[in-house]
């Protein structure tokens, strides 16, 4: 899945065609935009966030059946007679509402950056 | 049966029509009738979407499970939450920016065929009716408990109910009878909860120690093993759970009743806290059940465990609490159910009526009545297979939902928003794959084919090992999408760019 990467190559669909479909204004050069440098810093830095955290949070998930399936070293006790697996399968609820806060907090910024794309690059242009 | 119970399931019957009464009168447009007009806020939407996932087999089905199976019952939890990870960083910004009313209105922003519209909506609908017919069949053995009266009654009343609801009030009715639930659900979920943990004087240590020895299972009921027992399996469900609720529809459909992407955001979070709070509260509810109700009186009220809840309230809180946790219950159900019937009835109304017979043509009134009709039909339909579903085990058609979810829908909305070299052809063979290796592998799976008679549907071999299929299914979606891809010349590069650029910054015109 590559993203921001040159968008003119490849067999574009024949110019009237495009224009033939419905609900889109043919005074948005998307394309323009979409290459625009704004527009990929953004991608950049949306992706630079998404991705790796994406992949830890995978990774911690399904590390946990992994671990009870193959293995029994979740099953020693942590606290009294509670075993790691119990503060593995909690740490997984805190992981989700840690990573969506920071989430949020992180797009928040982002949206000011669309909002300028919005205001230069389509509108403006 | 007693009056309490009686009294308090009318009032929840009573209270969710003025609901619907008032709703009605607002929904005048087919905007209103599919999402509300999008006017909900982020909590409110929040709580929706929590109300829409915490389903029957939520909070009847998970609490059985933990209550018999310890820790593996707590592994539906753990999925279904983890889910909301995936849902909030992949999905559900760039769906509110590109959809209008359902997921076939997203993966067509970039693909105009029909087909591609076609194969979404039947996906949609097939994945609502598996979930449908899970919720009413638990609905109907509930009803059929408390009250004593025959199983299709039950499931009748249910039907009758959730089909007024949408029918009259549309999105702003079942949005607002789930948010209503949702509070009423945690509400008494905390009671419970606060009960239980009194027993155990408010100490986990103590619940630990004391849930350790309640159970036969005694040390083995606090440790993972107990159910599931082939790795591989356990694997494949993880899966099924934890990417089913991004391609679920009646939980996408909820980002189109806000207006962008920011209120999308938040409405996740509310989500997130309400659900995950709930799931740990899972523990406290299934840690009771097993301690003060016992196994036998579990299984005995209902095999599945389905009753544990209930059974709890009573045993903590006598007639009353059980009458509400009953009643609320019952609200749950008819809540979840309403908001599929929707998102059915919009897949056939706007989807194929609306987009593809009438080439999106259609006016407002003629879109509105088209939508009612299908909600009728939907209802009735979902109704009648219910009817012959009674034997079928709540918690299976449910991960069966969530698997066709991961294994059609996901596959499609990723490459959609991501993959710039996807096309209308990927687009197909991606549902495809997707639905059709999930539904086979299911047909031929433990829980159809068992050489024990009774224990499934048919008796044989199964010819597929695993019960939940998604570690194959989901993986064949993807494939699919790729191979329909490369093998086909067609490429709109510049359509991509559109979708990128509207997905990553909600213009619209």
């Amino acid at each position: 899945m590559k993203v921001g990467s040159v968008y003119t190559e490849g067999q574009a669909v024949p110019k009237e065609e495009r224009q033939k479909a419905p609900d889109r204004k043919a005074d948005v050069d998307f394309v323009r935009v979409a290459e625009s440098s704004r527009f990929r810093t953004l991608l950049e830095k949306k992706k630079k966030f998404v991705l790796p955290l994406t992949i830890f949070f995978m990774v911690f998930y399904f590390a946990l059946p992994i671990l009870t399936s193959y293995t029994n070293v979740l099953e020693r006790p942590a606290i009294g007679d509670i075993s790691w697996a119990w503060i593995y399968a909690v740490a997984q609820f805190i992981m989700t509402w840690v990573l969506c806060t920071v989430y949020v907090r992180k797009f928040h910024k982002f949206d000011k950056d669309a909002d300028e794309i919005i205001e230069t690059e389509i509108k403006g242009g | 049966m007693s009056t309490t119970v009686i009294v308090l399931f009318l009032s929840i019957v009573l209270l969710t029509l003025f609901i619907t009464w008032w709703a009605a009168k607002r929904t005048t447009t087919a905007g209103e009738f599919y999402t509300a007009g999008g006017g909900l806020t982020g909590w409110q939407n929040g709580l929706a979407i929590a109300g829409d996932y915490l389903s029957a087999a939520s909070f009847l089905g998970i609490a059985g499970m933990i209550a018999l199976f310890g820790f593996d019952g707590f592994f539906y939890s753990i999925g279904f939450l983890i889910a909301y990870l995936v849902v909030m960083f992949l999905v559900a910004e760039p769906l509110r920016n590109l959809g209008k009313y359902t997921l076939a209105d997203m993966i067509n922003s970039r693909f105009d065929a029909k087909k591609v519209r076609a194969a979404a909506a039947f996906s949609t609908i097939t994945i609502v009716i598996f979930y449908m017919i899970a919720q009413l069949v638990g609905a109907g053995a509930l009803i059929q408990l408390l009250f004593g009266i025959p199983y299709w009654i039950a499931v009748l009343i249910v039907g009758v109910m959730m089909t007024i609801y949408v029918l009259f009030g549309g999105m702003t009715a079942t949005s607002w009878v789930q948010i209503v639930k949702a509070v009423l659900l945690m509400l008494g979920t905390v009671v419970i909860a606060v009960l239980v943990f009194a027993r155990f004087d408010f100490s986990i240590m103590t619940m630990f120690s004391e849930v350790k020895t309640a159970t036969a299972h005694g040390e083995a009921f606090l440790q993972p093993g107990l159910k599931y027992t082939v790795p591989l399996d356990t694997i494949s469900l993880m899966l099924a759970l934890v990417l089913g609720t991004a391609g679920l529809p009646h939980i996408l459909m909820r980002f189109f009743t806000v207006k962008d992407a920011k209120t999308a955001r938040s409405s996740v979070v509310t989500a997130t806290w309400i659900v995950g709070i709930f799931y740990i509260l899972t523990i406290f509810l299934g840690f009771g059940a097993a301690a003060f109700v016992g196994h036998e009186a579990i299984v005995a009220a209902n095999s599945a465990g389905n009753m544990a809840a209930p059974l709890l309230a009573e045993a903590l809180g006598g007639d009353l609490l059980m009458s509400f946790v009953s009643a609320v219950a019952f609200a749950t159900i008819l809540a979840v159910v309403a908001g599929l019937v929707l998102t059915g009835a919009s897949a056939f109304a706007h989807d194929i009526y609306g987009q593809i017979i009438k080439k999106g043509q259609a006016t407002q009134q003629q879109e509105m009545k088209a939508a009612r009709q299908a909600s009728l039909w939907v209802s009735v339909f979902s109704i009648l297979l219910a009817l012959g579903a009674q034997s079928l085990n709540v918690a299976f058609l449910v991960s069966l939902a969530f698997c066709v979810a991961a294994s059609a829908n996901l596959p499609v909305i990723l490459y959609t928003i991501y993959w710039k070299r996807f096309n209308t052809t990927g687009a197909l063979t991606a549902m495809l794959f997707g639905l059709v290796s999930a539904l086979v592998l299911v047909a031929v799976s433990p829980n159809v084919l068992s050489p024990e008679a009774g224990a499934a549907m048919f008796v044989g071999e199964p010819l597929f090992p695993l019960t939940n299929p998604a570690i194959v299914s989901v993986p064949l979606g993807f494939l699919g999408g790729w191979l329909g891809t490369v093998l086909s010349k067609e490429a709109d590069a510049r359509r991509f760019a559109e979708v990128s650029v509207r997905a990553n910054t909600g213009y619209r015109e």
